[in-house]
C-alpha cells in the first residue's frame, strides 16, 4: 500500500478509538459519581459478552442486526445521504418476511426461506426508495422524510398485528387469533426459519454468516464497481458527478434502495432467525444504533463490521454487568450516546486530545448535504 | 533597502508533505510599503509558503520574524493578531451571509453580548471610503460578482488591521476591468504604508504592479529581480529554467465538415434571467473558434448548455449532425465524442477527495479498459494515470494522492490531461489555462493547436484576450447573451475585439466616426 494511504487508514482509526475510549471513561465517571464501582461494572460487561460460550453466542447473535443497519446507514453516507430511516426499513423488512413466514406451510425450506428473506429485503428496499424518490422529485430532505416514514412503518406494523378492540374493532391481518388480546403474529413456520449453527441454548443462526457476507458484498460494491464509483462521486461532489455523466437522481434513489434493502435484511434475519414472529416491541432501537455503528466504522464496510461487534458486545454483556455490579443497563445507552456524539463531532475529540486537524490532507468522509453546493 | 528591518522575514523555511518538499530552505523578506511579487511554476510552493506565513501550516523547519521579532504561529488567529491578512486562491466567504456578517466572523464586535452589526457596517463604510473599496455592507455575498467578493476579502483583512497583505492569485478570476480596480486598490494600500505579497502567473501584471520580484522553483528561491531589470521572457526563463516561447506558432487552419452547430440557443442563468438570447454558430473540423467577451455575458451558460449541464429553453445543438439538444452529459461526451474542460474546476472538473488516478477517469470510468461490466479495473486506471501524469507533467507525489492537495495549477493540468487524452471530434475548453504557469500554458496551447491539426473542432472560451488572439482561427464575441459578431482572425485586432466586447458593432462604429 502507498505510504499516504496507510497514514490515512491509521488516521481514520484514531477518532473512533478515542471516541470509544472517552465514552468509556465518562461512563466510568458517571458510575463513580452515582456511587457505583465502574471497574466491577466493566468487568461484568466484559465477562457477560466474552466470559462464557453463552456470552459469545449472545454477542454474535446481536452482531448481525447492528452490522446490517450500520451498513445501511454507511452506504447512504457514501452517496452523501443521511439515512435516519433504517428503523422503519427494518420494520418493513420484518413485516414482509413474517407475512411470508407464517403463510405457505407446505413449501420446502429451500424455496420458503429464500422467499421470506427476499421479501424482507424487498420490503426494506421499497421503504428506502420512497425518501430517495421524494428527494429527487421534490427536493424533500431525506432526514425529514425518513424520520416520518419511521413513524408510518411503526404504526403500520402495529396495525397489522392489532388484536382488535372490545367494541368490535377489526383485528389486523397478521394477528394471531390464538393470542387472544395480545398483539402479535402467529409463529413463523419451520420451513421459513433460518437454521442454527449452534442450536439452543446458544441459538447462533446462519443469518450471521449472511450478514458477514453482506460486508464483503458492500465492500466490493462500493470500492470495486462502477456503481460504487457513482455512489461515491455523487456523495462527494454532485456537480462533478453530473459532469461525469452520472445520473445523479437515479444514483440517489439507488443508494436509498440499497440502504433500505440492508436494513430490511436485518429485520428479516431477526424475524426468521431469532424471534420467529412479530410483535410491536421487537422493533427496538437497532435502526438508530446503526447510525452510531456507521459513524464509528467511518462508513467503511469492514469498519462497520468491527463497530457492530463492539456495540453487540456491550448489549450482550449488559445483563451480567447489572447482575454483578448493580449498575443499571441504562449506562450502556449513555455510553452509546456518548460514542455517537464523539464520532459525529470529531472536533470535540481533536480538542480533547490536542490533535491538529489534518488541514494538510483532504478528508475522506463525504459531506452529508446534497445540493448545498 | 536592505538596511531597513523587514516587516516580515522568513528564514530557512522548509515544509514537507507526504512525498514532496513544498518549500526547501526558503529565505524571504518583505519591506514596509512594498509590493513583492512571488513568481513560480505550478507546484513551486508559493501557496504553501503563504499558508505558512498565515499560520495555516506549520513549517517543518525554519523561523518567521515579524518586525524583527521571532514569532510562533499556531493558527491564522495568531497571524491576524500579528497584522497579517490573506486573500486565498479560493475565497473563504459564507455565501448566505451579508458582507458585514462575513467580516465580523471571528473578529470580536460584541456589544453587551450581542453582535453589533450597525457598528461594523459603519466601520466597513469608513474603510471602503478610505481605500475606495466600494461595497455595500448589507449585500448578500452570494449575490456579488467575484471581483466584489474579493474586495470583501480585502476589507476583511483591513478590518482586522492587517499591515501585511497576502494576495494569492487574486487576478485569476477577475475581468480586466476588475483587475484594474484591484491594482488601484493595491497602490492606495501601498501609499498608506501597507506591505503586500502578490502572486500571479501573468507576467505583465507582475511587471506592472510590483516593486520587487522573487522567483521560486521546486520549493527554492532561485532568483530576485525588479520590473526595471526584467522582461517577460527573462521572468519566464527564470521560473521554468529554460527558454519559453510566449507566442503560438501555427499553420493556417484547414476547416472541414461542421462538427458543432448551434442554432438560436436560448437559456436562463442560475438567477432565472435570460442568459442566452438566440445564439447561433458553427465550428468545423480543424478550426478553433474563440469566444471572447467580458465575463458574465453568457459564455458560461453557452458552454453548459452545449455540454448538457444546463437546459436549453429554445434552439438546437447538433454534434456531428446529430441532434444533442438537452442530451445527458454522458451521451454528449461518449456518443458525441467530445471533451469539456470546465470553467469551474472545483465545482465540476474534479472530486477533491479522490485520488488523482480516479479523477483522471472521472468521465470514462465505465468504459473499457477501466471497467469490465460493472467491475472496475484498478491496475488499468493506475497505469492510465501514470501515463497522463508523465505526459502532461502533473506534479503530484503519486497517482494516489488526493487531487485536492495538488497545487491549483496542477489540478487544472490534471483536468486538461483527462480531457485531451481521449479520441475526440469536438473539444470544448473554457478558461483552459486559468491559474497555469507560463511554461505549462505554452504546452497546453501547443496541445490545443495539435488537436486542431488532427481535425478536432475546438470551441475555446477564454477571458484572456491574448489567449483568444493567439489561438483562434475565428473569433466570436459575446455580449449580453448574444453573439455580436464573428470575425476571422486575420481581420481582428485587439482594439476591434475590445470594442465588440463593449457592445459596439462594426457598422455602428462607422457612425461614431461620422459624428
Ligand atoms: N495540503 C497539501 N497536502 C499535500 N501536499 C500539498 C498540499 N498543499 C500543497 N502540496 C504540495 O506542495 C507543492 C507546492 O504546492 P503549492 O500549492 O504551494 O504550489 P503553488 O506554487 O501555489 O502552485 P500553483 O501556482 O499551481 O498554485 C505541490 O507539489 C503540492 O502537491
Ligand atoms: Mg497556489
Amino acid at each position: 500500500m502507498h505510504p499516504s494511504s496507510t497514514r490515512r487508514l491509521l488516521r481514520s482509526l484514531l477518532i473512533p478509538i478515542l471516541a470509544v475510549f472517552t465514552a468509556l471513561v465518562i461512563g466510568a465517571i458517571i458510575m463513580k459519581l452515582a456511587g457505583d464501582d465502574p471497574i466491577a461494572a466493566y468487568k461484568g460487561l466484559f465477562q457477560g459478552a466474552f466470559g462464557s460460550k453463552r456470552g459469545w453466542a449472545t454477542t454474535i447473535r446481536k452482531w448481525s442486526p447492528l452490522l446490517l443497519t450500520g451498513l445501511s446507514v454507511a452506504v447512504a453516507f457514501q452517496a452523501g445521504l443521511f439515512n435516519i430511516g433504517a428503523s422503519g426499513q427494518f420494520i418493513m423488512g420484518t413485516i414482509f418476511s413474517v407475512w411470508a413466514g407464517i403463510n405457505f406451510p407446505e413449501m420446502p425450506i429451500y424455496i420458503h426461506l429464500p422467499l421470506a428473506l427476499g421479501l424482507g429485503i424487498l420490503g426494506g428496499m421499497l421503504w428506502g426508495a420512497i425518501p430517495g424518490i421524494l428527494k429527487v422529485t421534490t427536493g424533500a430532505h431525506e432526514v425529514i422524510t425518513t424520520i416520518m416514514l419511521n413513524y408510518v412503518a411503526a404504526l403500520f406494523a402495529g396495525w397489522t398485528v392489532y388484536a382488535g378492540g372490545s367494541q368490535g374493532q377489526k383485528p389486523g391481518p397478521l394477528w394471531d387469533p390464538t393470542a387472544k388480546a395480545i398483539s402479535r403474529t402467529p409463529p413463523v413456520v419451520e420451513s421459513a426459519r433460518i437454521p442454527f449453527i449452534f442450536g439452543p441454548p446458544y441459538r447462533v443462526h446462519w443469518g450471521v454468516v449472511l450478514a458477514l457476507l453482506a460486508i464483503l458484498l458492500m465492500a466490493w460494491l462500493i470500492n470495486k464497481t462502477t456503481i460504487g464509483f457513482e455512489l461515491r462521486t455523487v456523495g462527494r461532489n454532485f456537480k462533478a458527478a453530473k459532469y461525469a455523466g452520472i445520473r445523479v437522481g437515479w444514483t440517489v434513489i439507488l443508494a436509498m434502495m440499497l440502504a433500505g434493502a440492508l436494513a430490511g435484511m436485518a429485520g428479516a434475519i431477526e424475524t426468521l432467525g431469532v424471534n420467529f414472529k412479530f410483535a410491536p416491541e421487537f422493533s427496538g432501537s437497532v435502526g438508530f444504533e446503526g447510525i452510531t455503528v456507521a459513524l464509528l466504522g467511518q462508513t467503511n464496510p469492514f469498519g462497520v463490521g468491527l463497530a457492530a461487534f463492539f456495540l453487540a458486545s456491550l448489549a450482550a454483556g449488559g445483563a451480567k454487568m447489572q447482575f454483578d455490579s448493580g449498575v443499571s443497563t441504562d449506562i450502556i445507552q449513555v455510553i452509546n450516546a456518548l460514542m455517537l456524539a464523539f464520532v459525529a463531532a470529531p472536533a470535540i475529540v481533536r480538542w480533547l486530545y490536542r490533535i491538529r486537524k489534518p488541514a494538510e490532507e483532504e478528508e475522506g468522509v463525504p459531506k452529508i448535504s446534497w445540493g448545498g453546493g | 533597502m536592505t538596511q531597513r528591518t523587514p516587516v516580515l522575514e522568513v528564514k530557512h523555511i522548509t515544509k514537507r508533505f507526504p512525498g514532496v518538499v513544498a518549500n526547501d530552505d526558503v529565505n524571504l523578506a518583505l519591506y514596509e510599503g512594498e509590493i513583492l511579487a512571488l513568481l513560480g511554476e505550478n507546484g513551486a510552493g508559493k501557496s504553501t509558503l503563504m499558508n505558512i506565513i498565515y499560520g495555516l501550516y506549520k513549517p517543518t523547519e525554519g523561523e518567521i520574524y515579524v518586525k524583527g521579532k521571532k514569532v510562533e504561529m499556531h493558527s491564522p488567529r495568531d497571524a491576524i493578531a500579528l497584522g497579517i491578512g490573506m486573500v486565498h486562491q479560493h475565497f473563504q466567504l459564507v455565501p448566505v451571509m451579508t458582507v458585514a456578517e462575513n467580516i465580523m466572523l471571528g473578529a470580536e464586535s460584541v456589544k453587551r453580548g450581542l453582535l453589533d452589526v450597525k457598528k461594523v457596517a459603519r466601520e466597513i463604510q469608513e474603510l471602503s471610503h478610505r481605500y475606495h473599496l466600494d461595497v455595500d455592507p448589507y449585500a448578500m455575498v452570494e449575490d456579488l460578482p467575484v471581483g466584489v467578493q474579493q474586495r470583501v476579502e480585502i476589507i476583511k483583512a483591513l478590518y482586522r488591521e492587517a499591515e501585511i497583505l497576502i494576495l494569492d492569485e487574486p487576478t485569476a478570476v477577475l475581468t480586466p476591468q476588475e483587475i484594474e480596480g484591484l491594482f488601484a486598490i493595491m497602490k492606495r494600500l501601498q501609499e498608506q504604508g501597507k506591505s503586500i505579497i502578490f502572486i500571479s502567473h501573468k507576467l505583465k501584471e507582475v511587471l506592472y504592479i510590483s516593486d520587487r520580484i522573487v522567483v521560486l522553483r521546486d520549493g527554492r528561491v532561485v532568483g530576485e529581480t525588479t520590473p526595471a531589470e526584467a522582461t517577460q521572457e527573462r521572468l519566464a526563463a527564470m521560473m521554468v529554467g529554460r527558454e519559453v516561447i510566449l507566442t503560438v506558432d501555427k499553420k493556417p487552419a484547414r476547416p472541414g465538415k461542421v462538427v458543432l452547430q448551434v442554432e438560436h440557443l436560448k437559456a436562463h442563468s442560475d438567477l432565472g434571467e435570460p442568459a442566452l438570447r438566440g445564439v447561433s454558430f458553427q465550428v468545423r473540423e480543424g478550426e478553433i473558434l474563440g469566444v471572447a467577451g467580458v465575463q458574465g455575458n453568457g459564455q458560461t451558460e453557452l458552454v453548459e448548455v452545449i455540454t448538457g449541464l444546463r437546459r436549453a429553453e429554445g434552439g438546437k445543438v447538433f454534434i456531428n449532425g446529430e441532434d444533442m439538444t438537452n442530451a445527458r452529459p454522458r451521451i454528449i461526451t461518449q456518443k458525441g465524442q467530445s471533451s469539456h474542460v470546465p470553467e469551474d474546476r472545483h465545482a465540476y472538473g474534479m472530486v477533491a477527495s479522490y485520488p488523482v488516478a480516479d479523477n483522471l477517469v472521472l468521465n470514462t470510468y465505465n468504459l473499457p479498459p477501466f471497467a469490465k461490466g460493472i467491475s472496475i479495473n484498478r491496475p488499468a486506471i493506475l497505469e492510465h494515470a501514470e501515463r497522463l501524469i508523465d505526459r502532461f507533467d502533473v506534479r503530484t507525489p503519486s497517482p494516489l494522492t488526493p487531487a485536492g492537495s495538488l497545487s491549483g495549477g496542477n489540478q487544472q493540468k490534471m483536468v486538461v490531461a483527462r480531457e485531451f487524452s481521449r479520441p475526440i471530434k469536438l473539444l470544448i475548453a473554457a478558461q483552459p489555462t486559468r491559474g497555469i504557469d507560463v511554461g505549462s500554458i505554452e504546452f497546453i496551447h501547443k496541445q490545443i493547436v495539435a488537436k486542431r491539426d488532427e481535425g478536432v473542432a475546438v470551441l475555446l472560451v477564454s477571458a484572456e484576450l491574448d489567449e483568444i488572439m493567439a489561438l483562434s482561427d475565428r473569433i466570436a464575441v459575446m455580449y449580453k447573451g448574444e453573439i455580436l459578431d464573428i470575425v476571422p482572425r486575420e481581420e481582428a485586432t485587439r482594439e476591434s475585439i475590445g470594442l465588440l466586447m463593449m457592445g459596439v458593432k462594426r457598422d455602428e462604429r462607422v457612425d461614431e466616426i461620422a459624428f
